[in-house]
């Protein structure tokens, strides 16, 4: 028990996970469910950045001629986490591309409503 | 080095890089230079499978100036030629024989953004097909995904809109659980190149630790996969994003996204995880069980359909089922019988969405089989090829469909006990409802009607004719010549163990 607590980084991430897998799974509003994908993507990189990050060690740019490996971090995990949110960002903007798309059609943001509005208007 | 083994590169790039080139061209240049890039991916890679096959065994190619375990890396065998010669191929084919109908589907200044679409869908294949970097095949699942949505919504109606949503959706969930999965792995073996990452987990496997992490890591990864590729409870995406897009995309996103995943899959669990481990954890049960019931919901579903791309795309959701029954099976037979069908069903899916895009037109553009009757002699080439087709799905002999049945029912007794009832039983089943609803429509096609049609039949164009030749002669070839595909599948898999 006392261990989950030292690794408090981590579990505030799956919780944040589990928040957002929730909402973009189960929510109707289009909109929240881009805000719990967001929660989801940010989630698996706090996980990464935490478990990159070494208490007492530094940033791998060697300034004070200190070569030895032990005094730095492996720089990548910040570098996945960076291109993690490259990507994360494009699906947002794709998301929300369509939901602009779909609330001018249906002027709606309800996803189910949508789905009934366009199986009407085919017939 | 020798100069060829850089081929798997050129794939991946040269798609990639006219992607961007091609976002400026004007529509008629940029459709000429996307055929000319998607065959020249095609040439490429079935000449790569020739020299891979007289090469005999697999490589890494060193991308960048790091060597392994901190660079990135492309590994190819005797498997990833095959299928990026498969999946180049199709996807050439698919292109050209959609192409045409572009003018309808898509606004006139948007077709090269299409064009753009497609020559990141190809990168991303090949990518995902040719990475040994787990990092690296997550970033080009995700452009594949991108990509895919936005070739669903290219034709713009409600219902392709809602599509798309939909498909992102399910998407993203999976890929989150996916990234969620790479990420755990990562953290647990300190390697993101799938060769270092498997010795490292053949450490921990031994020496006992970590062994939940290690579940829940294949769990995740393998949900996630199969998420994204429309397994059974996971496909109500699937009829919308198939049936109302435009043809080449509905070609393209039936036969080789989903088969994008699986490929990936399969690739992991060989290259990563290792089948022992994999079999160990007992996660390819869950995936037999679903693929046994899609099998059976998909073909369900496809009876109850009266239209038919909506029919077709039911039937993917059935055939993603079979691929996965396969892989559930988690032995060598299994996983080849799984490769066979990845690539016969690839082949004949496509071309049944080309040809059933023709007979609708043929049928002044109604899809229900009301309107149908008689299509197939207003647009012969059309009914031809969806006969042949519907035949390969049905499993007639000498067609690709009915070699990898035979593969299934093989690969269940070799593994014996109730596997092998189940299998050979659902098998049965799920064969007798695709001959009640392929069949249906062929003779539909054939029925003769005197309603009469509004639009004058053109004349197919060239493209479009040589598109669905070559796909029934890939049908014929796959059926006729199946020993030397199953072969060569055998050593790639032999290759990547």
């Amino acid at each position: 028990m006392l261990s989950m607590l030292g690794n408090y980084e981590e579990i505030a991430a799956m919780i944040l996970f589990g928040i957002g897998f929730t909402v973009l799974l189960l929510d109707k509003n289009m909109i929240k469910k881009i805000i719990g994908f967001s929660m989801t993507d940010s989630a698996v990189y706090l996980f990464l950045a935490a478990k990159g990050f070494i208490r007492g060690r530094k940033a791998p740019i060697v300034v004070d001629g200190v070569t030895e490996m032990g005094a730095y971090i492996i720089p990548i995990p910040a570098g996945l986490v960076l291109t993690g949110i490259v990507v994360s960002v494009a699906c947002s903007a794709v998301m929300l591309a369509l939901t602009v798309r779909l609330y001018r059609r249906y002027h709606t943001l309800d996803i189910d409503k949508i789905t009934r509005l366009a199986r009407k208007e085919e017939k | 080095m020798e100069l060829w083994k850089s081929i798997p590169f050129v794939c991946i790039l040269l798609p990639l890089g006219s992607a961007a080139a091609t976002s400026v061209l004007k529509g008629k240049i940029a459709k000429r230079w996307t055929g000319f890039v998607l065959f020249a991916v095609s040439v490429l890679s079935a000449v790569f499978e020739v020299l891979m096959r007289f090469y005999g065994q697999s490589y890494t190619y060193m991308m960048g100036h790091y060597p392994a375990p901190w660079g990135n890396e492309i590994r190819a065998g005797e498997l990833e030629a095959v299928t990026a010669g498969f999946f180049a191929f199709i996807m050439f084919l698919s292109y050209i024989g959609g192409i045409k109908k572009l003018k309808e589907h898509v606004l006139s200044d948007k077709h090269n953004l299409y064009c753009v679409l497609m020559l990141l869908l190809d990168s991303a294949l090949m990518a995902q097909v040719y990475t040994n970097d787990i990092f690296t095949a997550y970033v080009f699942v995700e452009i594949m995904t991108i990509a895919a949505a936005a070739l669903i919504a290219a034709r713009t109606r409600g219902r392709t809109l809602v599509a798309a949503t939909r498909y992102m959706i399910m998407n993203l969930i999976g890929s989150s659980l996916f990234l969620m999965g790479i990420i755990i792995l990562y953290d647990l073996t300190g390697h993101l190149l799938m060769s270092n990452m498997h010795e490292a987990i053949d450490t921990l496997a031994k020496t006992g630790q970590y062994k939940e992490p290690l579940t829940v890591v294949i769990a995740l990864i393998t949900i996630g996969l199969a998420i994204k590729s429309g397994l059974f409870p996971f496909h109500k995406w699937i009829p919308d994003a198939y049936g109302y897009s435009t043809p080449a995309s509905q070609a393209v996103l039936s036969s080789l996204v989903s088969k994008g995943y699986i490929f990936l899959l399969i690739k992991i669990i060989y290259r990563v995880i290792g089948l022992d481990l994999y079999k160990e954890t007992g996660i390819h049960n869950v995936l037999f069980v679903f693929g046994l019931v899609g099998m059976l919901m998909g073909s369900f579903s496809a009876i109850k359909q009266n239209d038919i791309r909506r029919m077709t795309a039911y039937s993917s959701v059935a055939q993603i089922g079979y691929v996965f029954m396969g892989i559930g099976l988690g032995t060598q037979f299994g996983m080849m019988a799984a490769m066979f069908h990845i690539f016969s069903h690839a082949v004949c899916k496509a071309m049944l969405f080309l040809a059933a895009g023709a007979l609708v037109d043929a049928s002044d553009h109604h899809d229900e089989f009301k309107y149908l009757r008689g299509s197939g002699y207003r647009a012969p080439l059309a009914g031809i090829a969806f006969s042949i087709g519907a035949l390969s799905m049905v499993g007639f002999p000498f067609l690709g469909g009915f070699s990898s049945k035979l593969n299934f029912a093989l690969a269940g007794l070799e593994y014996g006990g109730i596997h092998a009832v189940l299998v050979v039983v659902v098998l049965m089943a799920s064969t007798a409802l695709n001959t009640v609803y392929f069949l249906k429509t062929v003779i539909t096609l054939y029925r003769i009607t005197d309603h009469a049609y509004e639009i004058p039949v053109k004349k197919p164009e060239f493209l479009f004719r040589v598109s669905l030749i070559l796909f029934a002669l890939l049908n014929i070839g796959l059926g006729v010549m199946s020993q030397y595909f199953i072969n060569a599948i055998n050593r790639g898999i032999i290759m990547f163990g």
